[in-house]
């Protein structure tokens, strides 16, 4: 729920919103966790491929936490799906080219 | 006359100007950030050589900003939740909790810049500094803008709850889609530099 819909704020609304709440307090011990979780990681001796895989993977768990429930994109509308799809599709772009440039992509030669 | 789809949603998207106006904001940042990503990447990967971040940075200090800065994020969200369920009180001491923790967050920054400051570390001194001081400077002034927006709706802008108690929810909720985004890029941000 947004606040959209806080025109219609009643009680049920009311209910709701302490339903968030817990969610939210849920989500803030979670995160805890996952920054403790990182910092630990970083003390074991990985090789940097799998520190860098590992480090990414439990950013994006709390990236996509912080997304979904405090941001409300678990339950948004499409349009706004469909803004962020697009700018992911970019985002995606955008960090591959670095990727093909190093690997000596097809259109670069020495 | 006025700005129609300020306060009802338009029928056709479900959206208000303003929610799809921060999502657009958020979606340029997104490639902002992400601009500056990629160049961190290639720099890095075309380096002959490249420190960890913990030999040159100060995790624990980092941690605890990090901490810090979720914990923020926690206060403007329960900020915009106390609207929701008609409690001002309770919103002026959630949303003062975000503007302090933020503030919080720039002094520790400032410390850990004036360390490295006194040591000589300037962004010029190597690439690594670069990255981090391109990286989290503009991450700071996405903090202290973000702060600057909370503390008008803490202040000032709180004027609008008694005329218009709806719209004034919906702009604590587009400040706090900002605020959770600079949460979000912390959390990539501590990992990459600090840890890796």
């Amino acid at each position: 729920m947004t606040s959209d819909h806080a025109a219609e704020m009643t009680s049920d609304h009311a209910v709701d919103i302490d339903k968030h709440v817990r969610v939210y307090i849920t989500v803030f011990v979670a995160l805890m966790v996952l920054t403790i979780i990182t910092v630990a990681i970083s003390y074991l001796d990985l090789t940097v491929p799998l520190a860098v895989t590992v480090a990414l993977l439990v950013a994006t768990i709390k990236g996509s936490l912080v997304a979904c429930y405090f941001m409300h994109l678990i339950a948004e509308k499409r349009l706004i799906y469909a803004v962020l799809l697009l700018t992911a599709a970019f985002f995606v772009a955008l960090l591959a080219l670095p990727v093909i440039t190093h690997s000596n992509g097809f259109w670069i030669h020495e | 006359m006025d700005i129609p789809y300020t306060v009802e949603v338009r029928r056709d998207t479900g959206l208000t100007n303003g929610k799809i106006g921060i999502w657009l904001f958020l979606a340029s940042e997104v490639m902002l950030f992400g601009a500056l990503f990629a160049s961190y990447i290639l720099i890095r990967v075309g380096a002959p050589s490249w420190p960890r971040g913990d030999t040159i940075l100060d995790v624990p200090l980092a941690t605890f900003n990090t901490i810090v800065l979720i914990g923020s994020s926690v206060t403007m969200v329960m900020a915009w939740a106390s609207l929701m369920r008609r409690r001002f009180g309770t919103f002026r001491l959630y949303m003062g909790s975000t503007i302090l923790l933020g503030l919080v967050f720039l002094v520790v920054k400032y410390f850990e810049y004036s360390h490295h400051l006194e040591l000589g570390e300037y962004p010029r001194t190597n690439n690594f500094l670069a990255v981090y001081y391109t990286l989290t400077g503009l991450h700071m002034l996405h903090v202290f803008g973000g702060m600057v927006v909370n503390a008008y709706f803490w202040g000032p802008g709180a004027k609008l709850w008694k005329t218009n108690p709806v719209w004034f929810t919906q702009r604590v909720e587009h400040s706090g889609l900002f605020w959770h985004f600079v949460d979000l890029v912390w959390i990539f941000l501590f990992p990459t530099l600090y840890l890796l």
